[in-house]
């Protein structure tokens, strides 16, 4: 069961883009090209890359308010770059110029609508003819709840509070629910409800639509969706989870969860407690990726990327700490803590490079090469749709028996 | 002394889901897959049209309690599509309908000031209302907002959105590589809202895109709309594509600029045109009488008549004459998520019209669709349709023409490769585009340059 060293499976490979990087002053490295964060050709030029070296995807980082060194409120920072564009939009301006790699943007699910969601990432499909994705992501900040009027979101005081537990459980409850929302709604259309039968004059075959009649706690969704079935039929869902309660929400709903171990035994422990709630979700026969969310600093030695990592947390003003473990290192280097993950039962990774404008690269020409010499990564793109190249089944349609 | 020619407007309008599309035409491609709308963008740029519109429609039309199954039904979500026709063009405007009921103004805001930034500047918001509850029902909002409101909230939501766009003002950001400033300003984007409608506050988190805010369109003929797209919008999107009645719009909605302080040149007004085309002008009449026949089945005329009559009138034949019962005036209408119903505000009046039209023609059921129906604005040869064009917008019937073609995707290909060239010849339409952004096309001031201006002038 468990891959040896000399005949490794393949593992998956994504990469996660957000600003100039992941470290709080990668925008000062001579790499970083800082001024062009709000420009499609910035983005066209990272996707390039990732796709250049084969990776399965790109994932986009995105929120309703500006970015925060804090985890609950604005910071009023001036240091570190502030201001982003609409993720599915990044997404949907690159998908015309390339072909294999898939594109899966963030989108937070607390203050936005189900519907629409749904519609924006089919289109993304359409427009990526088969390679859309969509990162689910919940806020808790008072400040975004603001920026929408609609409901208040208590401030968390304490984390292990039970009036916070109760407060994340909902939004995650919500979070289920709304997928569960755009999931049928991407299967309100059978494949071939497009008839054009022009000897009765129908366009479609009224019968291949379908009510989703979604009823949840936080709202209902009557359907159809006013956009055909994507290609992929269920474009891939997927999301970060650091406990129990979002590893719940992927064990349910997720086609790849992230998640943040230290170390293999975390690993194993993490992707144990995943597997048992995809059992009681009743889909233990499906295939759930799970991916370690690793950030890194990589350079051809080792102490080249140690003394990069000084000298930005010199910049910073403090060291650079991440809910994910921080890899620095040499290609080489991670190739080998891949493996040993990978080992502990993680089908693939999500890597955050530090500086985008160096990292990126350095996974692309420098890990990528060496998990090709390991047998341990594509040599060239297999499929044409995002779930091909995972290895996951166009799904049928849930509906379509029914008829 | 003649007054100089006017530079007249063109932008094409992917059909949407109505009876325009005659998707059973053998040259009829896909009107979902992507490489439908990269073709139709990509032909009306090359014939250096202003912009490409899409229309919305956020619920299936039913008909009888049943999804309406005649026309083209289905479409892709307008922000998305248009990021990624933003990849495949790089002049053509990219104008979104986007309705302000079923959404939010800080995400519609992020969502148009990224697609500005995306495109270098080329997008603009059709800013649509509804009420109904029908449509209502696909959103967490539900269809809660009645229809006196409609109005009052669509105002308040693009003040709202219009204050987001403001409130980065584009040079904050320094991205001083050696300084370690990135912002000049910490509280960049800061806002706060309170209104009947909106009651927000916080930080807008996308910095000032090239256009500063997308272009704004008004559609929508009730005299508020008029009163909103005079008070607010860049442009109008109206239906009154006809010498007379657009005149009559046209100086109605101008005039009423005066009193929001604006000169007649803030405000274009563009109606929705469709054409038949063909080498002569008797070919273009034969065309259009067949595409008139295709567009009109004999099914689809019995559903247009139900939306005046308010009945199930499918034991009717459409060949044979209109019915002779009354409309049904109950607010619980057959016929749900269309635009037209509320075209006909008085059914029983219509009927009575259509009748007397009928007995006096002889015509038909079919025969009445067709021939009061949206008829081909523009029918004749290439020379017939610029001469036309020309003198419709000279005469101030209109600025220009948002073309709908009845053919999905290349149903704009011979006008771009025929007409087009004419409108050029004779110096009334560009052979190169003024810049690259949209208000470059349009001749409108960018907003920044406006609030120089007042400020300037105050």
């Amino acid at each position: 069961m468990s891959p040896s060293s000399s005949s490794p499976s393949l593992l998956h490979l994504a990469v996660a883009l957000d600003g100039t990087g992941w470290h709080p002053a990668s925008w000062r490295e001579p790499e970083a090209r800082p001024r062009d964060v709000l420009t499609a050709g910035y983005w066209a030029d990272l996707v390039a890359e990732a796709e250049r070296g084969l990776l399965d995807f790109v994932t986009i980082e995105d929120g309703l308010g500006p970015q925060s060194s804090h985890f609950l409120d604005p910071d009023e920072r001036t240091d570190q770059v502030r201001g982003r564009l609409d993720a599915v939009l990044i997404a949907s301006r690159i998908a015309p110029l390339t072909r294999h790699i898939g594109l899966v943007p963030t989108a937070v699910v607390t203050h936005t609508e189900p519907f629409h969601l749904s519609k924006a990432v089919a289109t993304l499909d359409y427009v990526s003819t088969g390679r859309a994705g969509l990162r689910v992501q919940i806020t808790a900040r008072p400040n975004e709840a603001a920026h929408f009027g609609r409901r208040t979101i208590p401030r968390i005081e304490a984390y292990d509070s039970p009036e916070s537990q109760e407060l994340v459980t909902d939004l995650f409850d919500e979070a289920a629910d709304y997928v569960e929302a755009v999931r049928r709604l991407w299967d309100s259309w059978e494949d071939d409800a497009e008839i054009r039968d022009a000897a009765t004059g129908r366009f479609i075959d009224r019968d291949k639509l379908h009510y989703i009649d979604f009823e949840g706690k936080h709202f209902s969704v009557k359907g159809p969706s006013i956009t055909p079935r994507p290609p992929q039929g269920q474009p891939l869902v997927t999301a970060l989870g650091h406990q129990t309660v979002p590893y719940r929400l992927i064990a349910r709903q997720a086609d790849v969860g992230y998640i943040t171990p230290h170390d293999t035994d975390q690993a194993r422990a993490i992707v144990a407690e995943i597997r048992a709630e995809q059992e009681t979700a009743g889909r233990s026969d499906e295939l759930l990726h799970v991916f370690g969310d690793l950030v890194v600093f990589l350079d051809d030695d080792q102490a080249a990327a140690a003394a990069r990592r000084d000298r930005l947390d010199t910049l910073a003003g403090e060291p650079y700490q991440s809910d994910a473990r921080v890899f620095t290192g040499t290609p080489s280097q991670l190739a080998d803590l891949l493996g040993e993950f990978q080992a502990a039962g993680l089908t693939g990774f999500r890597l955050r490079p530090a500086v985008l404008g160096h990292d990126l690269p350095a996974i692309t020409r420098g890990l990528v090469p060496e998990l090709q010499r390991r047998g341990a990564f594509r040599t060239a793109y297999e499929a044409d749709t995002l779930r091909g190249l995972l290895g996951l089944d166009r799904p049928a349609n849930r509906y379509a028996a029914s008829a | 002394m003649s007054k100089p020619q006017k530079q007249i407007h063109l932008a094409a309008h992917f059909p949407g889901v109505n009876n325009t599309t005659v998707w059973s035409d053998p040259e009829a491609g896909s009107h979902i897959e992507f490489s439908s709308f990269a073709h139709f963008a990509k032909t009306a740029e090359r014939a250096k049209f202003d912009f490409l519109f899409l229309a919305e429609g956020l619920r299936l039309r039913e008909q009888g309690g049943k999804i309406y199954d005649l026309d083209v039904v289905g479409r892709p979500d307008t922000f998305t599509v248009l990021a990624a026709l933003a990849a495949v063009t790089e002049h053509l405007g990219l104008t979104g309908t986007i309705n302000s009921t079923f959404n939010e103004p800080y995400e519609v805001a992020r969502q148009f000031a990224s697609l500005d930034h995306l495109s270098g500047g080329r997008s603009a918001w059709n800013v649509v209302t509804s009420w109904d509850a029908f449509t209502g029902e696909n959103f967490r909002r539900g269809g809660f907002l009645p229809q006196e409101e409609r109005y009052s909230r669509a105002k308040e939501f693009l003040a709202t959105t219009l204050e987001l766009f403001d409130s980065w003002h584009g040079d904050e950001i320094l991205a001083d590589q050696a300084s370690g400033v990135f912002l000049r300003d910490a509280k960049a984007g800061s806002f706060v809202h309170t209104g009947q409608h909106f009651d927000i506050h916080g930080q807008f988190n996308v910095p000032r895109s090239p256009q500063g805010r997308p272009v704004v369109f008004q559609a929508g003929d009730s005299e508020e709309g008029r009163e909103f797209a005079a008070s607010s919008a860049d442009a109008i999107f109206s239906r009154y594509a006809t010498l007379k009645e657009g005149q009559a719009f046209y100086t109605d909605v101008k005039n009423r600029l005066a009193k929001y302080g604006r000169r007649h040149d803030q405000l274009l007004i563009l109606p929705a045109a469709s054409f038949a085309l063909a080498d002569t002008d008797a070919e273009a009449e034969e065309l259009a009488r067949i595409v008139r026949r295709q567009q009109v089945s004999g099914a689809t005329a019995l559903k247009h008549l139900e939306f005046v009559w308010n009945r199930d009138l499918s034991s009717y034949d459409p060949e044979g004459p209109l019915p002779d019962i009354e409309p049904d005036v109950s607010d619980d209408h057959i016929s749900k998520g269309r635009a037209q119903v509320r075209m006909y505000r008085d059914p029983l009046a219509t009927a009575r019209e259509w009748r007397e039209l009928a007995a006096a023609n002889n015509w038909s059921i079919r025969d009445l669709v067709i021939n009061t129906g949206n008829r081909q604005n523009f029918v004749g040869s290439p020379e017939t349709i610029a001469r036309t064009i020309n003198a419709y917008v000279q005469a101030d019937a209109s600025d220009g023409f948002i073309l709908v073609p009845h053919i999905t995707p290349t149903g704009l290909d011979a006008f771009a490769d025929k007409v087009v060239p004419l409108l050029q010849e004779q110096g009334v339409f560009r052979t190169e585009y003024e810049g690259p952004t949209l208000r470059h096309h349009l001749g409108l001031a960018h907003p920044d340059d406006v609030r120089d201006e007042q400020r300037v002038a105050s």
